[in-house]
């Protein structure tokens, strides 16, 4: 801590700070928890798949108020009012996929503009509409687009740490398929989410949801002795997963500490080793039985060299790229490709970690940056290459969690990455982790080649 | 019945550093604790029952009277795990492993984590005589001037702490005058022993590049390598050491002579078909140990030389030679001990040991020798390097110890 940062947490700086407007951040609801307040469904015509997808979640939603010139009241000036909920929603559900028109949109505003004042704390709003490439004409396409906008912006304008999301429905999916999505919105899980969209598929294996979805499952997750890897670790575990937490050796306390804590087991592996995934398999042959298969796998592992490119030299270049994008390849490669105990199974969950730095480009990241877009450039390449096997490939991209990565950029810069985004915070290691585990979820088999932005909708590159 | 066999399957220890170093401020249960949690991380037993943990420590606080299950129960193993002390000098560790492999063989257990710890740095500091009888007499004193006249008995010097001294009981010689001597009596040359320290380093840091270690040892206090590890040095840079032990003529250096370290490691053995149903690896067996105890108090014999009168009787009883191992693993208390053990073997009518098989990873000199680590450090890795050669491939193991003790084991892939 610097002397700003000590001066920062005084009473006397707090008071200093909300006079130029840095408000304490709101506290965001995590973790498996539902909002307090009822979750209301707004149907537009031709939807359907978000009444049948809450109803799998065991959910009964309200009845909305529209905001259309009968139901508005006048205040005391005698100004026009939307209509206001008597009790505080916790989410708003609407289902727009039937939506093809422009003039349809105007169902969409009737929905939200009693919610923007109106919804509890940490709520949501989420929006489903069907996918422009399952939509005949220009104007249903420009209109799905034209969703995205609105989702957006909802993001930016809504408070209290409440989030908006949209889901791209792609011809053939289901409900089935939709709700472990619907779920990870509902639930504080997905709390650093904010102003994203994302499609979802029909999945090639369906599987129910359920609050302990990993039950029995081995996960390897690698860069897991401290910071975002030992938040995933964790996250699988309490949903049930058996964990292979991977890290250097030279990590290797802080990763037996991490591993013993939630009853998983520690792999000492540089990732970069050319027989790193040969390695992965054998320990889990070794330690959870030769006839156990990954479920899913991290690839977390992760490290920054930031120069200037001006001052960039091979090496800091190289060893940026090998780590971050190389190894997690060469990984993949090898589990792909070798029917081995331990080895990866048949259906199973790939998934990475990008990061805005990527999707946005940032100074003195040249090295990261061609990394983290190359985890991007690799779902999207491995989604198609592998279209005929029930594997999906995902990744995530943080935005500013708080890490000890996050803690070594200087206080005054670190506090304006952590405010430039919607939810005017950092987020939290945990909510990459809930983002990936949603992903790795055997109900999330539709959601497949899909990078999710956890930034609480960032202002870079958004 | 199938005879059952004890194997190797893996092991952990903490990287080993010099006496009041790095390791300063941990005790020996701190070390010994974070050695099993390695261990237990490392095949995923957080939360489980192992039948039993047997470890020592040489220097001993009389605090620690349960060090290993108070170390079991500060770790992430089940409290339901069972644990033993036990203490053969620097053959505490080896000797744990033949316990639990014993107790294995027997069907007393099917799983079992063995080896020992030792710090330097956290030796116990003993009052002096004098202090003791003042303090024994103030507690007995009932009245004043009775108190008083017990602490006036105390004069300023009986206040210094006594530090402890590896020395031998019963000839007042500490153990490396006493080494000095075997050192002449063998007639070591200082070049021989300089040549066998500079290869243990060399060897040592080429396991450590190599990444030999990865799967055997988990960082301690954000140390991740041996501290004692000189990989940089020379013939040269050793021979220009000044001697430390023994009179005229010395030979024995800081460099030829392990340092006191600080350190602990353990070894995971299980019965063999316990293991493989688990998809353990099975390293090595345990086929067979032995211990034997020189008279060196008389003068007629070596201190550290116990093992070369422990080996021929358990080639023996093995239908064994001393060639018919790929790997040899002896115990680098000092140079010459190693030095002079291959001689009195040699002397002894068994053909010379081919010294290109002796500590192929290094051993003590370079990776230091916290006492009771000593055992589960070489049992792990020799286990390991069986492991690698393949099934049928043996190793022997000779450790000397203070008393004049040594215990020998064999392992067999
Ligand atoms: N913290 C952020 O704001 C942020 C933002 C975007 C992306 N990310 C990404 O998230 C991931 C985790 O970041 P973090 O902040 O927790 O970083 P961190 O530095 O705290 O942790 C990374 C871990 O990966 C391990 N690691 C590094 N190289 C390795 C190798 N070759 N083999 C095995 N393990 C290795 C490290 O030892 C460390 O434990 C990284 O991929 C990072 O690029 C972080």
């Amino acid at each position: 801590m610097n002397a700003l940062e000590m001066i920062y947490g005084t009473p006397a700086g707090k008071f200093v700070a909300k006079k130029m407007g840095l408000n304490e951040p709101p506290k965001l609801r995590r973790g498996r928890t539902m909002p307090t307040g009822p979750v209301v469904l707004g149907e537009l015509d031709g939807g359907g798949i978000a009444r049948e997808t809450l109803s799998l979640l065991g959910i009964t939603p309200g009845q909305p108020l529209l905001d259309v010139a009968d139901n508005r009241t006048k205040d005391e000036k005698g100004r026009a009012q939307p209509p206001r909920y008597q009790q505080k929603p916790g989410a708003i559900v609407i289902d727009a996929t039937g939506v093809r028109e422009i003039t349809q949109l105007e169902g969409i505003r009737q929905l939200l503009r009693p919610i923007m004042r109106g919804l509890e704390p940490s709520g949501r709003v989420i929006l489903l509409a069907t996918d422009a490439s399952e939509v005949e004409g220009l104007e249903a396409k420009a209109v799905a687009q034209g969703i995205d906008g609105i989702n957006r912006t909802v993001g930016k304008e809504l408070r209290a740490g409440s989030t908006s999301n949209l889901v791209f429905v792609k011809g053939g999916a289901t409900a089935q398929d939709l709700a472990s999505t619907m779920s990870f919105l509902l639930e504080g899980r997905s709390a650093f989410v904010s102003g994203q969209a994302w499609r979802v598929g029909p999945a090639k294996v369906q599987h129910e949801v359920s609050p302990r979805p990993f039950e029995g499952k081995v996960v390897v997750v690698t860069g897991a002795a401290r910071g975002i890897g030992a938040a995933i670790a964790r996250t699988f575990a309490r949903d049930g997963a058996e964990v292979v937490a991977v890290d250097i050796p030279q990590a290797g306390d802080a990763l037996a500490k991490v591993a013993n804590e939630i009853k998983g087991s520690a792999l000492q592996l540089d990732i970069t080793a050319e027989d790193a995934g040969e390695k992965i398999a054998k320990h889990v042959a070794r330690v959870l039985g030769a006839e156990k298969k990954i479920w899913a796998i991290v690839h977390n592992a992760g490290i920054t060299r930031d120069r200037m490119l001006a001052n960039l030299d091979e090496k800091l270049w190289g060893s940026v790229l090998d780590v971050n994008l190389a190894a997690e390849m060469r990984i993949n490669d090898y589990l792909l490709n070798n029917d081995v105990p331990g080895g990866l199974a048949d259906e199973a969950r790939i998934v990475g970690i990008a990061s805005t730095s990527g999707v946005a480009g940032n100074k003195g990241q040249t090295n990261y940056a061609a990394s983290k877009a190359g985890v991007m450039g690799l779902v999207w390449a491995m989604r198609d290459e592998l279209a005929d096997q029930p594997i999906t490939t995902n990744a995530v991209a943080p935005g500013f969690i708080e890490t000890e990565m996050t803690g070594a950029i200087p206080f005054l810069q670190r506090e304006i990455f952590r405010r430039t985004n919607s939810l005017s915070q950092g987020g939290n290691p945990v909510d990459v982790a809930e983002t990936l585990a949603y992903l790795c979820d055997p109900a999330s088999g539709g959601v497949d080649g899909q990078v999710i932005r956890v930034c609480g909708q960032n202002l870079v590159g958004a | 019945m199938n005879p059952r066999n004890a194997v190797v399957v893996g092991g952990n220890r903490t990287p080993f550093v010099k006496a009041g170093g790095k390791y300063a401020m941990a005790s020996a249960q701190d070390l010994l604790t974070a050695a099993l949690d390695g261990l237990i991380a490392r095949f995923g037993l957080a939360g489980q029952q192992v039948d039993e943990v047997v470890a020592g420590a040489v220097l001993k606080h009389t605090r620690d009277f349960n060090l290993t299950r108070e170390a079991v129960l500060g770790s992430s193993l089940s409290n339901h795990t069972p644990a033993c002390d036990l203490q053969q000098a620097c053959g505490t560790g080896l000797e744990a492993v033949v316990y639990v492999a014993n107790k294995i063989k027997l069907g007393q257990a099917d799983v079992g984590i063995a080896g020992g710890v030792d710090s330097a740095s956290d030796a116990p500091i003993v009052v002096t005589e004098p202090l003791r009888k003042a303090l024994l007499a103030l507690s007995r004193a009932r009245s004043l001037p009775q108190k008083l006249s017990a602490l006036g008995k105390i004069r300023p010097a009986d206040l210094m702490p006594v530090p402890p001294a590896v020395v031998e009981p019963r000839t007042g010689l500490s153990m490396g005058e006493s080494q000095a001597m075997t050192t002449k009596k063998w007639a070591v040359t200082r070049e021989e022993q300089d040549q066998l320290a500079y290869e243990s380093h060399q060897k040592l840091a080429k396991a450590w590049d190599e990444g030999f270690f990865d799967d055997l040892v988990t960082p301690y206090l954000k140390v991740a390598k041996d501290g004692i590890l000189r990989p940089e040095t020379t013939m040269e840079a050793l021979g220009k050491l000044r001697t430390v032990f023994g009179k005229d003529d010395p030979t024995m250096t800081a460099g030829n002579s392990t340092a006191l370290s600080d350190g602990a490691a353990l070894v995971l053995l299980a019965e063999e078909e316990h293991a493989r149903a688990k998809g353990w690896p099975v390293l090595a067996k345990v086929i067979d140990a032995q211990v034997a105890a020189s008279d060196y108090v008389t003068g007629s014999e070596d201190l550290l030389m116990a093992p070369a009168r422990a080996i021929p009787e358990l080639l023996k009883r093995n239908n064994l030679s001393l060639q018919d191992f790929d790997y040899y693993e002896f115990h680098e208390a000092f140079a010459s001990t190693v030095l002079a053990t291959l001689k009195s073997l040699e002397g002894q009518g068994l053909s010379a040991v081919d010294r290109d098989k002796v500590n192929v990873k290094g051993s003590s000199l370079a990776a230091g020798h916290p006492f009771a680590a000593t055992g589960g450090r070489i049992v792990a890795s020799l286990a390991k390097m069986l492991a690698d050669k393949g099934p049928g491939s043996r190793g022997l193991i000779s450790i000397c110890a203070a008393g004049g003790q040594g215990v020998v084991a064999i392992l067999e892939a």
